[in-house]
């Protein structure tokens, strides 16, 4: 061994900091990569988006937002995936609550049924809630006749973002539902709280952040969605008419500048509503690291 | 192969897992890293890997630098707390793993691999294990399956970070004596890391004792046992009981009592701590006027060859903040003969101490 | 007693009464029957509405034809692309640490928030004869919207998340462990991918490439605003079910859409068994191992471990 070529043990660090190396090759290659598909995928397709609507003026983006027929699309669609994602809040915690907690036969198949709007082609779902609900549907042959119309009108539309919004609130609550402690609710009914006490000062509290998530996510999903909805809508204009279909009216018509305008409108509510999941998540996922403490 | 380390400093963050290391290992020794979570001592077990890089500093194995080499290049053994086995692969398959990826002029023939893995899964005794998967195996296998993964290219270092921290105790006895005897055989030089104090003693030729980044000593386990060079040692090593005094010209007065402390002759009304070991401490029943620390007995437990007695001082002039109570161990044989009953006062003085000043605040 | 009496009603205190749960239950499977199972057997219904003859006629009509193996080459060239994409990001954001991760993470999960009509805009606006490379394009004779590469990359664009966010958090609970061994044991990057890597997350891999193939095939909003619905050439199965429908072409429309609905049956199938696995292999994960030997493996007498 030679001790000579060996620096000699000095009290303060002389040499200056060397940069951390990563043990796992492949960093620059996937970052790489990965930012290159990103940018080719995603972020150059948007930023045309968002330079083509500065080519526009203010007032000439003003009007082409908030045109009568436009805003009855905001209100129809945001009124509509509202709804729908509330109703699926009720009954999507009540089908995950019947999964996680209940044992019935098919139960298995059931669970996996949870996942068809996400398996299911929208355009698929379209046609076929629409044949449903349509005045010689099964289901609109039977309602028809007392004065409730499903199709063709706001309805059907909520009805079809029921349909696609149901698993993401159950998917989410599932797994939060799964991991709850049976012994809280355990601890609360040797305290003497009612199974109904139990459920709302216990168990609902803990699964509200994967609620909201799930709410959220069925919202955000709503609001873009196309494909289940035009054939059952109806599409008048000013009363069943979604705002994704104004953009592609305007569109078949040329008015670009039009149809970039209200894109961008809906593309910054998407931003918005992504930073809200996000943070929802982050939240969601604090309180139940705290609880499995 | 040995290894010198120089100056190694780490930050994590603003947290600084290690300062200024400097170390020396001999060729086939077997070196423990022991002291508590958090001291640095997996840290700088990575960085001689390679796993992780020193801020500043250096690592040279036989007087080369290899601060700048991939662990990939070192040709070091690591065996991982938990294993990290490859649990798609079967056991012969993890173990042959180093054998097959090396480059192919390098590589062995497939006979050869056979041999090779063979012959070391019969030196770790699990030969009959070859076809199973990790998931099928208790962790004391496991942990000589990755040990004999790591053996298979040759390594001329072997690192184990807590070998055997997750398993039961009688698993663990049984493995520690088996790296022992394994080490003897093969003669490569290892290093552990763990917080067990009685593994390190018991297994390594060795010692570094490491706290907050910092080398405290380092020894053979006689010498880090007899000789603590420091509070943090004596404290972290065995059981023992801690006084408050002060020194003066070569004595310590504590609550009673007097030591002598030559190592302190020119101390002037310093404070001081003294560290006493349980089995150095001399019970007596109490008689007015005997020299000693006045304690009530608060428990004993009898069970074995030793008596474990609990005291707890009459006069508590401890600072606060500190337990007071005092452990002394007796041999059993004795404590019956004297008779002693719980609740009864009893007088302790130290037979023997080490004693620290407390550092001068510059 | 008193405290065997509070167990027990501790216990019967975590469940609702049988009544409650049955009602619960026939809530919960009644609305799945009403929004789920009737839409699905509407589909087969109404295909199989003028019998077996007319279903295998719509499907053998050649704009048919040409719309499913415009579907399948979309998926052909999608899915793979964006499996690389996949493999790529999650070893990236699993395995280091660096600045800007959640940046990253957050603009794959991009296109799971834009409507897939904005989706198809902007692809419009960048290839189209009025967006940016238009000009170019057209010199050139290259089309890319109204044509078949635009169906593809508006498809991409939808479709790349599902491997990303699959493999993520399959990636990040499997840690760097076994990777970092296979480093020490010699092994190269693509040795240690391949052999340690690939093999830990197959499953999630099946998963994430089965549900992006779904959706690639069934993708409606953004490939209808890409394609210029040129019949026989730009037509994907999605909009061509459109077209028949819009055409009145009921049983057609049905046809072409059940072969879809078998599509996401199918799915669903593959989904479920690549999940199962995935669970059974993370629970493993987490699981200490046992003290002594699993009995199932005939333990030979032999040296104790």
């Amino acid at each position: 061994m030679n001790t000579s070529t060996l620096p000699a043990i000095i009290p303060r660090d002389a040499r200056p900091r060397r940069a951390a190396r990563r043990v796992l090759p492949g960093f620059k290659l996937t970052l790489g990569f990965t930012v290159f598909y990103l940018c080719l995928i995603v972020l150059i397709p948007l930023s045309a988006l968002v330079f083509r609507t500065f080519t526009l003026t203010w007032p000439q983006f003003w009007e082409a937002v908030t045109g009568p027929r436009v805003l009855a699309s905001y209100r129809l669609t945001f009124g509509a995936s509202f709804i729908a994602a509330s109703v699926n809040v009720v009954f999507g915690l009540l089908v995950a609550w019947v999964l996680v907690r209940y044992r019935f036969p098919g139960k298995k198949i059931v669970d996996a049924l949870v996942d068809l709007p996400f398996a299911l082609p929208t355009a698929v779902a379209g046609i076929s809630l629409t044949a449903l609900l349509a005045g010689n549907g099964w289901i609109g042959a039977l309602l028809e006749p007392h004065g409730i119309q499903l199709a063709f009108n706001p309805n059907g539309i909520v009805i079809a973002l029921i349909f696609i919004g149901l698993p993401f609130v159950v998917r989410t609550v599932q797994p939060v539902l799964e991991d709850a402690e049976k012994e809280l609710e355990e601890a609360a009914t040797c305290l003497g709280a009612t199974r109904w006490q139990t459920f709302s000062r216990v168990i609902f509290p803990s699964i509200a952040p994967a609620l909201l998530t799930g709410f959220a996510m069925a919202f955000a999903r709503a609001v873009g969605e196309y494909g289940s909805v035009i054939f059952i809508a109806g599409n008048m204009p000013m009363i069943s008419e979604i705002t994704p279909l104004i953009i592609i009216s305007k569109l078949e018509q040329y008015d670009y500048a039009g149809a970039t305008a209200v894109a961008t409108v809906m593309l910054v509510i998407s931003f918005a509503l992504l930073l809200v999941i996000n943070g929802l998540q982050s939240w969601q996922r604090k309180r139940s690291a705290g609880n499995s403490q | 192969m040995s290894i010198q380390i120089r100056n190694v400093n780490k930050h994590f963050g603003s947290f600084q897992a290690l300062r200024d290391v400097n170390l020396d290992i001999a060729s086939g020794e077997l070196l423990a890293l022991l002291g508590p979570s958090g001291c640095g001592k997996t840290t700088l077990l990575r960085i001689i890997a390679g796993l992780e890089t020193p801020d500043t500093g250096s690592i040279h194995f036989s007087g080369e630098d290899t601060t700048d080499l991939h662990v990939r290049e070192r040709n070091v053994g690591f065996v991982f707390q938990h294993y990290a086995l490859f649990r798609h692969m079967s056991v012969f398959e993890n173990v042959a793993f180093g054998l097959r990826v090396k480059p192919r002029g390098e590589r062995p023939s497939e006979a050869q691999i056979k041999q090779k893995v063979t012959d070391l899964l019969k030196l770790v005794q699990l030969d009959w294990l070859a076809d199973r998967y990790p998931s099928q195996l208790s962790g004391g296998q496991r942990q000589r399956i990755a040990l004999a993964r790591a053996l298979a290219v040759e390594p001329q270092v072997l690192l184990l970070d807590e070998p055997f921290g997750a398993l039961d105790a009688k698993v663990r006895k049984e493995l520690r004596r088996w790296l022992r005897r394994l080490h003897d055989e093969l003669h490569v030089t290892s290093i552990f890391v763990t917080h067990d104090q009685e593994e390190a003693l018991e297994v390594a030729d060795r010692v570094v004792l490491m706290n907050k980044g910092v080398v405290e000593q380092c020894g053979s386990p006689q010498d880090v046992w007899d000789h603590p060079a420091s509070p943090f040692v004596y404290g972290f090593l065995g059981d023992v009981n801690l006084f408050h005094g002060r020194a003066h010209e070569g004595l310590l007065h504590l609550d009673g009592v007097a030591i002598h402390t030559p190592e302190h002759a020119g101390a002037q009304n310093a404070q001081a701590f003294a560290y006493v070991r349980p089995h150095d401490l001399d019970v007596q029943r109490y008689t007015p006027g005997a020299s000693g620390i006045v304690a009530k007995l608060s428990r004993a437990i009898v069970v074995g060859p030793i008596a474990r007695l609990e005291l707890l001082p009459v006069e508590n002039n401890h600072p606060a903040g500190h337990d007071p109570l005092i452990e002394a161990q007796i041999p059993a044989l004795q404590f019956r003969e004297l008779g002693f009953k719980e609740g009864e006062t009893l007088v302790v003085s130290p037979r023997k101490a080490r004693v620290f000043l407390q550092p001068q605040a510059s | 007693m008193s405290t065997q009496n509070n167990i027990r009603s501790a216990q019967r205190g975590t469940t609702e009464a049988p009544w409650v749960r049955y009602t619960l239950t026939g809530i919960a499977l009644v609305f799945m029957f009403l929004f789920l199972v009737l839409p699905l057997a509407a589909v087969f219904t109404e295909a199989l509405r003028k019998g077996w003859d007319a279903y295998a006629e719509a499907l053998r009509e050649p704009d048919a034809w040409s719309a499913i193996r415009l579907t399948f080459l979309t998926a052909l060239v999608a899915v793979p692309l964006n499996l690389v994409f996949g493999v790529a990001a999650a070893w990236c954001i699993a395995k280091y640490e660096f600045k800007g991760k959640s940046f990253l993470t957050t603009l794959i999960d991009l296109p799971f928030s834009v409507s897939p009509v904005v989706a198809g805009l902007i692809y419009v606006l960048v290839f189209g004869a009025q967006g940016w490379f238009g000009p170019w394009l057209a010199e050139h004779d290259i089309k890319i919207v109204f044509a078949v590469p635009g169906i593809i990359l508006a498809t991409i664009f939808v479709t790349f998340p599902f491997i990303a966010r699959e493999l993520i958090p399959l990636m990040q609970a499997q840690g760097n462990d076994e990777e970092q061994a296979a480093q020490v044991l010699g092994a190269t990057g693509w040795q240690t991918f391949w052999y340690v890597t690939l093999p830990n997350i197959q499953w999630g891999l099946i998963y994430g490439v089965i549900l992006c193939n779904a959706r690639a095939m069934g993708e409606f909003g953004a490939v209808s605003v890409v394609s210029g619905h040129i019949r026989g050439q730009t037509n994907t199965m999605p909009l061509h079910v459109e077209i028949l429908y819009n055409e009145y072409q009921s049983v057609a429309a049905f046809a072409v859409a059940s072969l879809l609905a078998l599509l996401a049956l199918v799915t669903l199938a593959i989904k479920s068994m690549a999940e199962w696995r995935m669970e059974r292999e993370l629970k493993a994960l987490a699981e200490l191992p046992p003290e002594r030997p699993t009995p199932a493996l005939g333990a030979t007498a032999g040296s104790a471990h």
